[in-house]
């Protein structure tokens, strides 16, 4: 039964722009300082202020719709979105509506390994609205008006996408694109990057719409996928059970993965939308619009691309390395310093990013530098340090931030010569006569016993397949003289 | 005129989303009003306008922008001082959200 229905879902994405200045006056979008800290005449909506728009707000927008393909209206307008809430002072938000900056464009994702790519709406301009406080057990709020006119760009997606997984993979992708640019720092977690979903459902082969839902509060990709996928099995249970969907906005609970009724259409609101009269229409000209193109970075799709082409990188190494910029670069400033990509690519991924996520840290924070670990990658491809020593000497290296050199110059390098390491192998064997009649008696598995007692006396310097042959000949030798 | 253009109900969704409260005996007269006003404007409506692009201000015709940088105006102080309620450097009002 339920799988005669198929989802069909759009985002609403607000990415939060990293300007110095919010969108219409000189106040600072600086992030956490004191209540109202950041307020002027123009974002606390005092009568006979004017908005003045700033450029870079308009700049980010046309470059995020370059980098997606969208179509930069020569002329856009902005438009009073009026509703009445404490966070916003003007009684309206100043925004976009029937003229935005970007029209149509498309959002690539790599989904099993195929590529392919979302159909977007638009793209525009708007303020960000204040933030309330709500005092627990008292009947009032406080408002900070800080974030009131901070740039925000929306993104408005087509409504194309069928599941879960596939919001999820253009959210990554989109979120990659604006740190790419250098636009927004895409934090969900920290509201800087936010994610409304419309949900609806209908038969499968059906060509119209089943009524949506509002999805709101989704805080991070897991949860935007989470309760869009409660959200489908809500509806469809509804309609099996004879029932009709509301249209309504929910809000996720990530403690219980449900989403909630909020309100419902017989309160939705009427915004009213007009042109501002205090704004004139925003005109670009060939010569901004040609300039941003040229100073357009790398994209992540292109990055991607370029990652599995040059440096021979399977799909999903290229897809782990280029998901953000910090990490492809920090990946090609080792490749540039150790020719081998591959090896570069399963040390930053394994033991780099294992040790980062451990302690919950960025790769802008991570303790050794591209050019240690690639130094370090150098001593292993040479031979002077084994990869047993290459794991001892990475964490001395993640421990203490220090170069790979200095500390294969404490512990020694690789022990490689079978002379110095044979009267080793001899003693160890001495030593433990019932393992090595053990052994001989068949039990294999004795070796590596033997193995990591002489690591052990050799403080894992021994190069451990010289250790493995050594062994096997001596002990092969034993077993002929007794 | 166009009298019936706008009914008691639109009325009163408009006062509601404007936040005012009419009277019920308030409710008419002011339909009346907004009819007539929508008549005096619907006289522009007369005049054909085809192929002419809409002026959006008499002296310049793009929005002048300003550069990216922080202009720090401290009135935070005189804002907060005018208002009826005020907490930790926050306007105080009352609680809004269910």
């Amino acid at each position: 039964m339920r799988e005669r229905y198929e989802a069909v879902i759009g985002l609403e994405v607000h990415a939060q722009l990293l300007t110095r200045s919010k969108i219409f006056c000189g106040c600072s979008t600086r992030f956490g300082a004191p209540p109202n800290a950041n307020t002027c005449p123009v974002c606390l909506a005092l009568p006979g202020t004017l908005p003045v728009l700033n450029r870079e707000v308009v700049s980010a927008a046309v470059r995020l719709g370059l980098a997606v393909g969208s179509t930069i209206s020569r002329q856009s307008r902005f438009a009073r979105k009026n509703y009445f809430y404490p966070d916003l002072p003007k009684g309206y938000q100043i925004s976009q509506y029937e003229q935005p900056i970007c029209l149509g464009g498309a959002v690539p994702v790599h989904l099993d390994g195929v590529a392919r790519s979302f159909a977007l709406t638009r793209i525009h301009m708007e303020e960000d609205a204040g933030k309330l406080i709500h005092q627990a057990g008292r009947g009032e709020s406080l408002v900070d008006f800080n974030r009131t006119g901070v740039p925000l760009l929306e993104i408005v997606s087509e409504p194309d996408l069928r599941s879960s997984a596939e919001a999820g993979a253009y959210l990554k992708s989109l979120r990659g694109i604006v740190q790419y640019l250098g636009i927004c720092d895409g934090n969900m977690e920290e509201g800087s990057f936010r994610c409304d979903a419309n949900v609806s459902v209908r038969p499968v082969g059906a060509t119209e719409l089943g009524t949506k839902a509002e999805l709101k509060n989704l805080n991070s990709f897991r949860n935007v996928q989470r309760a869009i996928d409660f959200e489908i099995e809500r509806q469809i249970d509804v309609l099996l059970h004879g029932g009709a969907v509301v249209q309504e906005t929910r809000l996720f609970d990530a403690t219980t993965g449900a989403t909630r009724s909020m309100r419902s259409k017989e309160e939705a609101h009427d915004y009213r939308y007009f042109p501002d009269p205090d704004l004139l229409p925003v005109t670009i000209d060939e010569a901004w619009i040609e300039s941003l193109r040229e100073s357009q970075p790398e994209l992540p799709e292109a990055r991607y691309r370029r990652f599995v082409e040059a440096y021979g990188l399977s799909a999903y190494d290229a897809d782990v390395l280029t998901d953000s910029r910090e990490l492809g670069d920090y990946f090609e400033a080792c490749v540039s310093i150790h020719e081998n990509p591959k090896r570069v690519a399963n040390w930053v991924q394994t033991e780099l990013l294992g040790y980062l996520n451990e302690g919950n840290r960025s790769i802008a924070e991570s303790p050794i530098s591209a050019a240690n670990l690639a130094e370090m990658l150098n001593l292993l491809e040479s031979g002077v340090i084994s990869g047993k020593m290459a794991k001892t000497v990475f964490s001395e290296m993640a421990a203490t931030g220090s170069a790979a050199k200095p500390i294969v110059d404490r512990i020694g390098t690789q022990l490689t010569d079978g002379d110095a390491l044979s009267p080793i192998v001899c003693a160890v064997l001495d030593a433990n006569p019932g393992q090595v009649e053990e052994f001989l008696a068949g039990k294999e598995k004795v070796i590596g016993f033997f193995v990591g007692q002489i690591m052990r006396q050799t403080k894992g310097r021994a190069n451990p397949q010289l250790v493995n042959e050594l062994l096997r000949v001596e002990l092969a030798r034993r077993k002929e003289t007794t | 005129m166009a009298d019936e253009r706008i009914d008691l109900e639109q009325i009163r969704a408009i006062a509601h989303l404007a936040r005012l409260r009419l009277a019920d005996d308030e409710v008419e007269p002011m339909r009346r009003d907004i009819n007539a006003i929508l008549g005096y404007v619907d006289k522009l409506n007369e005049l054909d306008t085809t192929g002419v692009e809409p002026m959006t201000h008499v002296a310049v015709e793009r929005t002048p922008m300003r550069a990216d940088e922080v202009r720090e105006q401290r009135v935070i102080e005189r804002a907060l001082g005018g208002a009826p309620e005020v907490s930790d450097g926050s306007f105080v009002v009352p609680k809004v959200v269910g």
